[in-house]
């Protein structure tokens, strides 16, 4: 268990305690202030090489994360790996190693393969590993801004401080994850961040799109979609993952939305307070309708908008560790 | 040393053993109330001024040098909070240090900025300030008003306004408060 993200790499958040998701939240309150000055960016990681490595689609991600680089004044290697020696075949462990030959602090890896965030981390042990998403496994950085959207929200709302409320906000909070659980790394990654910080978590979906083994996951199934949503303070809507072959495991899209669609619906009997997150791209009319999505309390934009914070919090402190021994000066 | 930097200076969680105590709370009173009539008379537009407090040390005494002002001046004085820490120049140096809030809801070009902190030691977290200052702005001046001035400066950084100044060693540490101000070590828990 990781206690404190300090010279670490994030490869998944099943491993991080509730301290480290604390200290990267704490983080990303005073980087979202950063944000908010007229010059957005401060000098932290100068002269820091940070590289960003897409193996899988990805726009809001990939600018998220070198927007937070670029705040942060790091130097920004970007890898187009459609244009790169990958499509010459060149292996997972070689580009690595040429990228780390040009000298690099941190690497940002999209992979479609669950698993290689951790097997790059054992490549290059002096660098240090974000990991943006690997296939089915994890993406903390959004379970991270997720989480970070939520307290933030609750904290206007009780007129509270949120770097001061700690985890308290979460204490009892009921969390729903519903769509396709089986493909979404996002789901794995939002259900440890939820019920590490105290949250209750239940998942629901349709029976094709479950993992195989939810054992291992900190949460309990839910089969009533229609009464866990009255149950629900916080929805979190996943993508319907057609790139990786969901269409087929479900009978048809409008069938899916039928069942477990966010439909307008749905939204309105909501309680008023009921919260509701997507990690984006939404597919409008499958697993949101385009009325909810743009309902108020649809926290789409600024799960967005605080992306930029999160994964400043982040890289500045996997980064700043004590890598190198010195005397701390006044 | 201020607070923030002791619990985290290596190794991890020292903490300060006070051997005698250099001033009390009476004295650094006194000190406070001679710094703000000072600031009064190099600053004849004090409209102009802003008091920012270096997190998290120098916090209190920014509070305290401002509230002197607006009862000398009977003038509103503007306030602001700055933590430098993502400003230094040893970020890989040492473990993160712990970060505080900065509020500065000001545009600083063409006012004049009264930057306080408690201990005025290398000078590194001035730079750092300076630096972060014109993230605001172009202040028309900068001045530096410290409760201690320890000496040991590594950059060319003097203070405008010393509360007191106490040569000390290198291996000692300060600690300054409202409360008084202590020379002492740092020991290890």
């Amino acid at each position: 268990m990781i206690d404190s993200l300090a010279g670490e790499n994030l490869i998944s958040l099943e491993t991080l305690s509730q301290t480290a998701m604390l200290e990267v939240l704490d983080h990303a309150e005073l980087f979202a202030e950063v944000n908010s000055r007229t010059v957005r960016k401060v000098p932290t990681l100068k002269s820091r090489v940070v590289a960003s490595l897409f193996f899988e689609e990805s726009t809001r991600t990939r600018l998220s994360f070198e927007t937070a680089a670029k705040r942060l004044s790091a130097d920004v290697l970007s890898l187009a790996v459609a244009s790169s020696s990958v499509k010459k075949g060149e292996s997972l462990r070689d580009t690595i190693a040429t990228i780390d030959a040009l000298g690099i602090d941190a690497v940002i890896l999209r992979h479609h393969s669950s698993g290689a965030a951790s097997q790059v981390a054992r490549f290059v042990p002096h660098v240090r590993v974000i990991n943006a998403g690997d296939g089915q496994h994890q993406h903390p950085t959004q379970g991270l801004l997720d989480v970070f959207t939520v307290r933030q929200v609750l904290a206007e709302r009780s007129g509270t401080n949120a770097r001061e409320s700690g985890s308290e906000l979460f204490r009892g909070l009921h969390v729903l994850i519903v769509g396709d659980l089986r493909h979404s790394r996002v789901a794995r990654s939002d259900a440890w961040a939820y019920s590490r910080l105290g949250a209750e978590v239940r998942v629901c979906g349709p029976g094709t799109l479950l993992p195989d083994d939810l054992s291992a996951w900190p949460v309990t199934l839910e089969t009533n979609f229609d009464d866990a949503l009255q149950w629900a303070d916080v929805v979190g809507v996943l993508r319907l993952q057609k790139e990786r072959g969901t269409g087929s495991l479900v009978p048809s899209l409008d069938e899916f939305t039928a069942s477990f669609g966010m439909t307008k619906q749905r939204v309105q009997r909501l309680r008023s307070s009921t919260l509701i997150t997507h990690p984006g791209p939404m597919n409008r009319g499958v697993e949101i309708d385009s009325w909810a999505a743009d309902h108020a309390n649809c926290l789409v934009e600024r799960q967005v908008a605080n992306g930029v914070a999160v994964r400043m919090a982040v890289l500045y402190l996997a980064l700043s560790g004590a890598r190198v021994e010195g005397e701390i000066n006044e | 040393m201020a607070e923030r930097e002791r619990r985290h200076a290596r190794p991890r969680g020292t903490v300060f053993v006070p051997r005698t105590q250099l001033l009390t709370s009476e004295d650094v009173d006194r000190a406070v109330r001679r710094m703000a009539h000072e600031v009064i008379e190099r600053n004849v537009h004090i409209e102009d001024l802003v008091v920012i407090g270096l997190q998290t040390g120098g916090v209190p005494f920014a509070q305290r040098v401002a509230a002197e002002l607006i009862d000398i001046a009977r003038r509103p004085v503007e306030e602001g909070l700055l933590d430098v820490a993502f400003y230094r120049d040893d970020v890989s140096l040492h473990p993160v240090l712990e970060s505080a809030e900065t509020i500065i809801d000001v545009d600083l070009t063409d006012r004049t900025v009264l930057l306080v902190d408690d201990v005025l030691y290398t000078g590194r977290t001035i730079r750092a300030a300076l630096n972060a200052l014109s993230d605001w702005g172009r202040p028309r001046s900068i001045q530096l008003a410290v409760m201690v001035d320890r000496g040991h400066r590594e950059l060319p950084i003097r203070p405008d306004y010393v509360g007191k100044n106490l040569p000390t060693a290198k291996g000692e540490a300060i600690d300054a408060s409202l409360s008084g101000v202590w020379i002492g070590t740092l020991v290890a828990k």
